[in-house]
């Protein structure tokens, strides 16, 4: 960002005493979004934060912008009255697996289909926090919590498989901690006009710590994170391995590159619009693949709150704003002292 | 609308042909035969006759249920007379029966000595053991108590729309047609703006089938004039009812709660949000505001039932009216949110339309038994306003009054109709909006010159919290479902502040007894042996049933509730100027136990759930019995 910001990233940390268990992946995102906001040049006043319920929901209350906490899983249509509303305000949504997938699963799958403009922050970390530790719809099976004494028989649902099959159009993956990619990636976020779907992977220090060590760690295998970015190949470890699309079994595979050249080795460019790829990227099984983060899907369509201005706009033109005249609208008559005088 | 008593019919004559103060008719027929859209058509005519009329739709859950069966039978009852009208009619003075399905379910409302017309066309064998009838009434005696007109309008039709070359089942469906064709004739009326109404209404469709329709329609009107059929029928004049000047229309209870919340949001110069999902005998709510967008209305279908209110908060909480619609069982889906907006403080309506319950219980029938719902039933202590109409034309004034309490007390409003409200027609004298005084909104924007804003700083008087919009500068703050701070707004699990608040917010609910009207007497004497209370769609029979016994010299009085919470501020030392208290509902208590609780008087219970509204003389019964 060359233009200065107006607002510091402390200009948009609220007064509140952040209630977060000390070590929660949480903070790291606060503070990634306090940044955020600071380098977009968001207005404090312009901005709206709604949540849900859980831990990742208490978010609202650490901004500095207006916030409303409202109940589990609702965020979603709580924040498209507040757009319809009012388009002007930038509507950032913070919930979590199960506030986003479980009980506010149906408002998450209609507010991406409808592409509503918002940033919705998916916080995944695989369990209920705030209840105390129960398995959430994330939650790998065989999750061992206090409401699956001998294991989690469920299979759990991919953040991002969903966002693609209820039709969103912009999809990103990060992790709480990688400070020098998130804001990036929440800029992305917020320069989609649309719905911006980002899963962060985050970390609860108390109920299901290291979830997601195996490659957010620092001493995670160096092959283990695949940066997706626009245009550039798809290459991981450092260099030395990439992707690249068997075209027979339309599936993925990781090959060995030599000298960097990607080329040689038919490594896939990232094209964020191919909706396919997308969708191989997002179901590749982590650990004989590596985890895609990044930008995974971009591809932008007309947003609703859009549409719905427009629509509104296009239909009272030309008509007239007449209360009394819609009163007196179809079949009417005139009574005067009891006598008829005309049929309308 | 003023209010005059409609001579009840005599037994066994039908209302003197010359000129009957009023007039009980009711179609009947197979829910696809387009019962509905005739008695529609009918109503028109009617309120363009000049007759005072109320209208009692009537029909199954199912959109086409079995052909001839009876739970497939749709009615339409209409009531019109020279005097005013307040009920859609005990008992009807004529029944069109158009299958035997349709006799054998309405039969035993028709009062005895009534006129059947009845489709001989229709009664053949099959239809009559699809109606379950052993041998054809039309030719055993079980129809002897009644007047009988047998006309084969099946065969009439297929032959007055033969020319237009359309289906034997498009022709067979012009039949309603026909029987409206011959009710027009029997009641002296014109036929040219029912001409004109169809052809704009179906114009779009195919013109020999609208054609079609307008022949059945002229030939049922042709038969009338023409044939030799006597003694019963006759042509039946109805003369214009006395009316206040004015200018009217007739609407439904979901048009004038549309009109209404329309109304009032311009009065409350606020932009309307919508957010509804559908579900009878809702949904028309949703349909009419979805067309008024010059007006400001955004009508948001959503998702489910939780995310219509969910949004419509979030409108408000953006500085719309926010508005939700639904009927009980989706009211129920709505009630977490509700507690949102209560523990939030924005302004919210939600429009209850009643129906039959529990659970899905019946969709299209009546009820009024969500009182307890709307009154108690939320988790914690969770007051909020609850207004009633009382007929479709109360559903205007009552909408704006709900829209009025929402944004000066900033709270939740719940709106009860039911589901005969939002179907039932009548004439509505269309007021002039002058006539409403404005209530602006005024939004919160002052920064204060040190410290935070405190959005839960209240008007003294009120007890209403500030409405702070985001997008404006310098008032950013977080609101939310945790307990609040009492002026801060911030979370606070104080004791003593959640004690504060609970009392706060019951103390404001409460106090807005202080800005509404009084209770008034709707008729009789504010005192005396016997009070009859009632609240919602069964004004009609108890107005009525108050009159005749009144009428009779019996000391009772009629009081009609609007604001059932708060109550209005004398309820209490008005119902005590009473030996004894009636309260006639449809459900099995719920006002009675609210004003019990509330003013530990002797309410006694008149009861009826059977899915249709009260009839005059069951709460003339009880008013007899209550003074014996």
């Amino acid at each position: 960002m060359n233009a200065m910001p107006k607002f510091s990233p402390a200009d948009f940390a609220s007064d509140q005493e952040v209630r977060w268990c000390p070590g929660c992946g949480d903070y790291s995102i606060l503070k990634a979004v306090q940044r955020t906001l600071s380098q977009i040049g968001a207005k404090p006043e312009n901005t709206v934060c709604v949540s849900g319920i859980g831990c990742s929901s208490r978010f609202p209350y650490y901004l500095e912008t207006y916030g409303f906490h409202t109940i589990h899983g609702r965020a979603p249509a709580i924040a498209t009255g507040v757009k319809l509303a009012n388009p002007a305000l930038d509507v950032w949504i913070v919930t979590g697996d199960g506030d986003g997938l479980s009980i506010g699963g149906n408002h998450m799958l209609h507010l991406l289909r409808r592409n509503l403009d918002c940033q919705v922050l998916l916080f995944n970390n695989e369990v209920y926090g705030l209840t105390k530790g129960q398995c959430s719809p994330t939650s790998r099976a065989g999750t061992r919590s206090p409401s699956t004494p001998y294991g989690s028989v469920e299979r759990p649902i991919n953040p991002c498989r969903f966002a693609l099959g209820a039709g969103a159009r912009f999809i990103a993956r990060a992790y709480d901690v990688a400070q020098s990619r998130l804001p990036d990636i929440l800029k992305r976020a917020h320069s989609h006009r649309g719905a911006s779907f980002v899963e962060i992977y985050q970390n609860c220090i108390v109920y299901n710590d290291g979830a997601f060590e195996q490659f957010t760690g620092k001493k995670a295998a160096p092959d283990a994170l695949l940066w997706l970015e626009a245009g550039k190949p798809m290459l991981f470890a450092d260099g030395t391995k990439g992707l690249r699309l068997d075209r027979d079994g339309l599936k993925l595979e990781v090959v060995p590159v030599a000298n960097r050249n990607s080329m040689a080795a038919d490594v896939l460019v990232h094209d964020e619009t191919n909706k396919s790829i997308a969708q191989l990227l997002i179901d590749m099984p982590f650990g004989s693949f590596p985890m895609a983060l990044g930008v995974i899907y971009c591809d932008p369509t007309p947003s609703f709150d859009g549409a719905v201005i427009e629509q509104n706009h296009k239909a009272a033109t030309g008509k007239l704003r007449d209360l009394n005249a819609l009163l007196r609208r179809g079949d009417t008559w005139l009574v005067d002292d009891d006598v008829r005088i005309e049929i309308g | 609308m003023t209010i005059a008593l409609t001579n009840p019919p005599v037994p066994g004559r039908m209302p003197s042909p010359a000129a009957p103060e009023a007039v009980v008719m009711r179609f009947a027929g197979d829910s696809g035969d387009g019962i509905q859209l005739t008695g529609g058509q009918f109503t028109l005519s009617t309120a363009l006759a000049g007759n005072d009329l109320s209208t009692f739709p009537d029909f199954p859950a199912e959109i086409r249920a079995p052909q001839g069966t009876t739970f497939g039978v749709s009615a339409f009852q209409i009531n019109f007379g020279s005097t005013s009208i307040n009920t859609a009619g005990d008992a009807p003075d004529v029944l069109m029966a158009m299958n035997p399905a349709a006799l054998k379910v309405n039969l035993a409302a028709l009062r005895i000595g009534g006129l059947i017309i009845a489709d001989t066309g229709a009664f053949d064998e099959r239809n009559l053991e699809k109606a379950g009838y052993p041998s054809n009434p039309l030719q055993d005696l079980s129809l002897a108590p009644y007047q009988v007109i047998e006309l084969d309008i099946t065969r009439l039709t297929l032959e007055a729309v033969k020319p237009f070359g359309v289906s034997n089942r498009e022709a067979l469906r012009c039949k309603a047609m026909w029987a409206l064709g011959l009710a027009l004739w029997m009641f002296d009326r014109d036929r040219d703006p029912l001409i004109d109404s169809l052809q704009s209404k179906f114009g779009a469709k195919s013109d020999k089938l609208v054609e079609a329709n307008i022949a059945a329609l002229n030939a049922g009107h042709a038969y009338g004039e023409t044939a030799e059929i006597g003694r019963p029928l006759k042509q039946i004049t109805v003369r214009p009812a006395p009316m206040p000047p004015g200018l009217y229309r007739t609407v439904t209870g979901s048009e004038t709660i549309a009109l209404g919340l329309v109304a009032g949001s311009q009065l409350a110069d606020l932009p309307m949000f919508l957010g509804s999902y559908p579900i009878t005998p809702a949904s028309p709510i949703l349909h009419h505001l979805a067309k008024l967008k010059e007006y400001d209305v955004t009508a948001f279908q959503a998702e489910d039932e939780i995310a219509a209110i969910c949004s419509a908060i979030g409108a408000s909480y953006a500085g719309h009216l926010g508005v939700t619609s639904s009927s009980g069982p989706g009211v129920a889906l709505k009630s977490e949110a509700l507690g949102l907006a209560i523990m939030s403080e924005l302004p919210l309506v939600v429009v209850n339309c009643q129906r039959g319950g529990p659970s899905t219980g019946l969709p299209t029938k009546t009820e009024q038994s969500d009182l307890y719902q709307a009154v108690y039933g939320r988790n914690g202590d969770a007051p909020l306003v609850v207004l009633a109409a009382r007929s479709p034309s109360d559903c205007f004034d009552v909408a704006i009054e709900a829209v009025r309490l929402a944004v000066q007390f900033m709270t939740p409003v719940i709106l009860l109709t039911d589901g005969y409200i939002a179907n039932a027609a009548e004439p509505w004298r269309v007021p002039a909006m002058a006539a409403y005084q404005a209530f602006p909104t005024e939004f919160f924007s002052a920064v204060p010159a040190e410290g935070r804003i405190n959005p839960y700083q209240r008007d003294p008087q009120t007890l209403k919290r500030v409405w702070i919009k985001p997008g404006t500068p310098g008032l950013t703050h977080r609101i939310g479902g945790i307990e609040k701070g009492f002026t801060t707004g911030e979370i606070s699990y104080d004791p003593a502040n959640h004690q504060k608040m609970t009392d706060t917010r019951k103390a404001k609910i409460d106090g807005i007894a202080q800005f509404i009207p009084e209770q008034e007497v709707s008729l009789g004497d504010p005192h005396g042996r016997l009070a009859v209370v009632g609240w919602g769609s069964t004004y009609g029979p108890i107005q009525q049933a108050v009159r005749r016994a009144r009428a009779r010299g019996a000391d009772v009085s009629h009081i009609h509730l609007r604001y059932m919470w708060p109550l209005p501020r004398n309820l209490g030392p008005l119902l005590r100027n009473y030996q004894r208290i009636l309260v006639p509902e449809m459900n099995t208590g719920q006002l009675k136990t609210v004003l019990r609780d509330q003013y530990l008087v002797d309410a006694k219970p008149l009861n009826k759930v059977s899915g249709q509204p009260f009839m005059i003389a069951e709460i003339e019964a009880a008013i007899a019995q209550a003074l014996a």
